[in-house]
């Protein structure tokens, strides 16, 4: 009964010799907000064009609603897509715009002026009816995109990018406003960004996506506090890595040796697997007293200034090639050049093992 | 030394501006002369020779004919060019680069060469020489023109407002009326326009391949075989008056699509 | 990224067809009934050499070239030359308001008739015209002076074409830096002639090129400026190639004439693309 809104069966795709998606699967639940995150050229991008019709995956399957939609046209499906520079129809009026796609559903003039009002009206921007797209602002376009798509009652939109062109201030703005109108309308969305705090701000489930792959994915809380891959501990968030190889293994308990020394910690792997830590920068404790695993000391290489906090960098004198990122409170008094001693609790270590 | 380098430029300005205008306004001045040569003494004013071109039946007609050749031609140019450039922007097509090259390739070749070919060609295949020869000449060199003019203008954001009006559901030919052309219309009237003017001024082409019925530029070529004429003057100056309006309409045009 | 088609295969190859077709039936196709007529005998049709050998051994056919290479060349750097510090001015020292209609006027003989304009220098440079009579009412010469039908006229009516195409390309050219570039320049301490030879310059050098270019293609293949301005004194290649199907209907040697022309033409072309490329790199 519970059936999948979207199902991604095994889909690989090949633009000439590049593999740029690499066998992926991935369900949507109804009613969800989906970020798709990584870096440029993870596949982010290629995965929500498969999604929308505009490319054909070489391989594997893709289901909406349950039906085979892998070779059916954008015009076809039943999802629309806000794209990254909007596009808009820069000879229409907003009003026709957002009525685009109910007059290509044969929707009569009447009908369709007045869902595209109340389209607009859900965004915002009732008003703006009669303008020219060229007349409104970079946020306000945003706006337009997101009501024209919504405005066919889509069962999955899609979001490519959707903030990228819009400044810091106005994107975490238009952020709390997506959030909120996807709550309202109770559409499935898909956002694709390489945003991480766009992620964690906006996403019920996170897609960590690199080189082709899904490397981690779950609510974002989860894959912040325990991710899956050291890609996604580095991507979503900043961390310390210790890499490290598995030395002892008894009752529960495995001995890691790394750089900064032996830990300690529960686990159940065999002596001789390469693991990595890694440690959340807030999780690290830069004064002699602090937790309960020592790290050895550090030089500090850099502090830098973020408000409520101190971003902290250092540099083992064990292992000159282990850089350890802290966060210190905005108060402290670490200057670059110090020695610190750096330790953190045992619960705050994430093992590792891709 | 600022000022010496103001007063060196306005002179130099000056004396490019009168080199530039010096034969337009001797040729505007002696199309008014009153006698047979139009050379100094100015005898004017006078409209004889107006008078004379205006009931000139050979002028008049070739007049008429420029102005099909014109328009069919640069018709057939700039619906070949779009849609061509329209394939390319929108599609991968195996050997897209060469084939575009292909197309563009007219451009690096003089119009001599040109007409020349087509006249082996056409002599080879029996084809007659008229206005339908000299039309397609016209296309060949026309064609490359609006295929760059247009496909330059086709960038990722149009192609993304494309897709974006596929995504609403539009079938293809909605997509073209709807999207395409009213977005693409200025590159499309540019290319038109530049076709238009290149085909009305054109005259190797058309001398090599038309016979009795021809163009304004041959037909004026002819009366130059009859040496300084006022007459000439005269046609010469209202295609002149002819080119400057529709300079000033497309500038106008332009003018006021600008904001968009 | 590359766009896949959904929908059928067919749709693409039925836009651009059109259009490969016209050009490979009336441009293509022209070009090699052209190399074929250039490799066939005038009287009889045989297959023969003797119209590119002609052309090789007959001085007074390889002079035309000759005169064609030197005009051109000459035409070329005159326009250049000429075009560029008006295009500056145009640029840099009328105020940005009237640069739109100062541009416009100083291209608007551009649109008179090709074969008018042409037929205007011959006014004024004729025995009786504008210039000859000013010199001599002004005393300055007793006898009118040869300005028509000489290589003086041609020149002058193709540098006057050239100097309003160079012109707005140059001018296009100039407004495109930015600002920055002279602000930077004169930041760093150089002034207005060391920022024009050091910055300006070099950063409008390839658009130049490319003008320049432009100008020896249309000028090397011009037929109605040498005719009518230069008379039959001195031959450019294309009133040769002329003279082949008007006199004599000669359509062989026309075309085999066209060809040498075009491989010239060509020739210039990838010398100037390398030097473009060198110039990039």
């Amino acid at each position: 009964m519970n059936a999948p809104l979207v199902d991604i069966s095994s889909v690989s795709h090949r633009f000439g010799q590049q593999t740029v998606l690499k066998n992926v699967s991935l369900q949507i639940e109804p009613g969800s907000y989906t970020i798709l995150l990584g870096p440029s050229g993870s596949g982010k991008t290629t995965l929500l064009s498969i999604l929308g019709g505009f490319v054909s995956p070489s391989e594997g399957k893709v289901f909406i609603r349950g039906e085979d939609c892998t070779s059916v046209p954008p015009a076809k499906r039943p999802t629309t897509t806000v794209f990254q520079d909007y596009a808009l129809f820069p000879h229409m009026s907003v009003g026709a715009n957002v009525g685009f796609g109910l007059r290509m559903q044969g929707v009569d003039g009447a009908t369709r002026a007045a869902k595209a009002r109340e389209a607009l009206a859900l965004v915002g921007l009732a008003s703006a009816f009669d303008k020219k797209p060229h007349q409104l602002s970079g946020g306000q376009r945003q706006r337009v995109a997101l009501a024209r798509a919504l405005v066919v009652e889509p069962a999955v939109l899609l979001l490519d990018e959707p903030l990228g062109a819009l400044d810091l201030k106005l994107r975490r703005q238009m952020q709390d406003e997506l959030k909120a109108i996807q709550k309202r309308v109770g559409t499935a969305f898909i956002h694709v960004t390489h945003d991480q705090e766009e992620a964690m701000a906006l996403a019920d489930h996170c897609v960590v996506m690199n080189d082709g792959r899904i490397e981690d994915e779950g609510p974002p809380e989860r894959v912040y506090a325990r991710p899956s891959t050291r890609f996604s501990a580095t991507f979503m968030g900043e961390s310390t890595i210790l890499s490290g190889t598995v030395t002892e293994a008894k009752n529960g308990t495995i001995s890691v040796a790394t750089p900064a020394g032996a830990i300690m910690l529960p686990g159940t792997l065999q002596p001789g697997a390469k693991v990595a830590l890694a440690v959340r920068p807030e999780h690290l404790v830069l004064v002699a007293a602090g937790g309960a695993v020592a790290l050895g000391t550090a030089e500090v290489s850099d502090v830098v200034f973020q408000g409520s906090f101190k971003r902290v960098l250092a540099t083992s004198t064990v292992d000159p090639a282990l850089q350890f990122i802290a966060k210190a409170p905005a108060s402290a008094s670490v200057q670059t050049g110090d020695n610190v001693a750096v330790s953190c609790d045992a619960g705050d270590f994430i093992l590792l093992t891709h | 030394m600022r000022v010496l380098v103001r007063i060196a430029s306005w002179l130099y300005a000056l004396a490019v501006y009168g080199f530039i205008f010096l034969p337009v306004v001797v040729l505007v001045l002696f199309s008014l002369q009153a006698t047979s040569f139009p050379i100094p003494p100015f005898t004017g004013p006078s409209l004889r020779w107006y008078d004379a071109v205006l009931s000139d039946t050979r002028l008049t007609s070739a007049l008429v004919n420029s102005l099909l050749v014109a328009v069919l031609s640069s018709l057939a140019a700039v619906t070949l060019g779009f849609l061509s450039a329209w394939g390319f922007a929108r599609f991968t097509l195996p050997g897209s680069a060469l084939l575009r090259g292909l197309i563009t390739l007219p451009l690096t070749v003089s119009y001599l060469i040109i007409g020349m070919g087509l006249l082996v060609l056409f002599n080879w295949a029996g084809v007659p020489k008229s206005l339908l020869a000299a039309g397609i000449g016209h296309v060949v060199i026309n064609l490359p023109l609006c295929f760059a003019i247009i496909y330059s203008q086709m960038g990722d954001h149009q192609i993304n407002i494309e897709r974006a009006a596929r995504d609403l559901g539009a079938p293809e030919w909605k997509v073209l009326l709807l999207i395409t052309v009213p977005v693409m219309a200025p590159a499309i009237f540019a290319g038109f326009f530049l076709s238009m003017t290149f085909s009305w001024d054109e005259f190797v082409i058309s001398f090599l391949l038309t016979r009795f019925d021809t163009t304004l530029p041959v037909e004026i070529w002819n009366l130059l075989r009859s040496g300084l004429n006022p007459k000439t003057n005269a046609i010469g100056s209202l295609v002149f008056a002819v080119s400057i309006v529709l300079v000033v309409l497309f500038e106008l045009t332009l003018l006021r699509r600008k904001p968009a | 990224m590359g766009v896949t088609a959904n929908n059928s295969r067919a749709l693409p190859w039925a836009l651009v067809t059109p259009a490969l077709g016209w050009t490979l039936l009336f441009f293509v196709l022209p070009f090699l009934a052209m190399g074929l007529s250039s490799l066939t005998a005038h009287e009889g049709g045989s297959f023969t050499l003797a119209n590119y050998s002609q052309f090789l051994t007959d001085p007074s056919y390889w002079r035309a070239m000759v005169n064609s290479l030197e005009v051109t060349a000459i035409v070329t750097v005159i326009s250049v030359l000429l075009a560029y510090p008006f295009a500056w001015i145009l640029a840099e020292q009328v105020p940005e308001r009237w640069q739109r209609l100062a541009l416009m006027l100083a291209v608007l003989p551009f649109w008179t008739s090709y074969v008018v304009r042409s037929y205007s220098w011959l006014l004024v440079l004729s025995q009786n015209g504008v210039i000859n009579r000013a010199l001599t009412n002004l005393g300055l010469v007793a006898e009118p002076l040869q300005l028509a039908n000489t290589r003086f006229a041609t020149v002058t009516g193709f540098v006057h074409f050239f100097v309003m195409l160079l012109t707005l390309t140059i001018f296009a050219n100039l407004k495109q830096l930015s600002p920055s570039y002279r602000k930077a320049a004169a930041d760093l301490g150089a002034g207005p002639v060391r920022t024009f030879l050091h910055v300006v310059l070099p950063l409008t050098l390839p658009g130049i090129m490319v003008g320049a270019f432009l100008t020896f293609v249309l000028c090397i293949g011009d037929y109605i400026t040498p005719q009518i301005l230069g008379g039959n004194n001195e031959l450019l290649m294309p009133q040769l190639v002329m003279m082949q199907i008007g006199r004599r209907g000669d359509f062989p040697l026309a075309s085999a004439l066209s060809i040498i022309l075009m491989a010239v033409v060509t020739v210039a072309y990838l010398a100037c693309a390398r030097w473009l490329k060198i110039e990039r790199a």
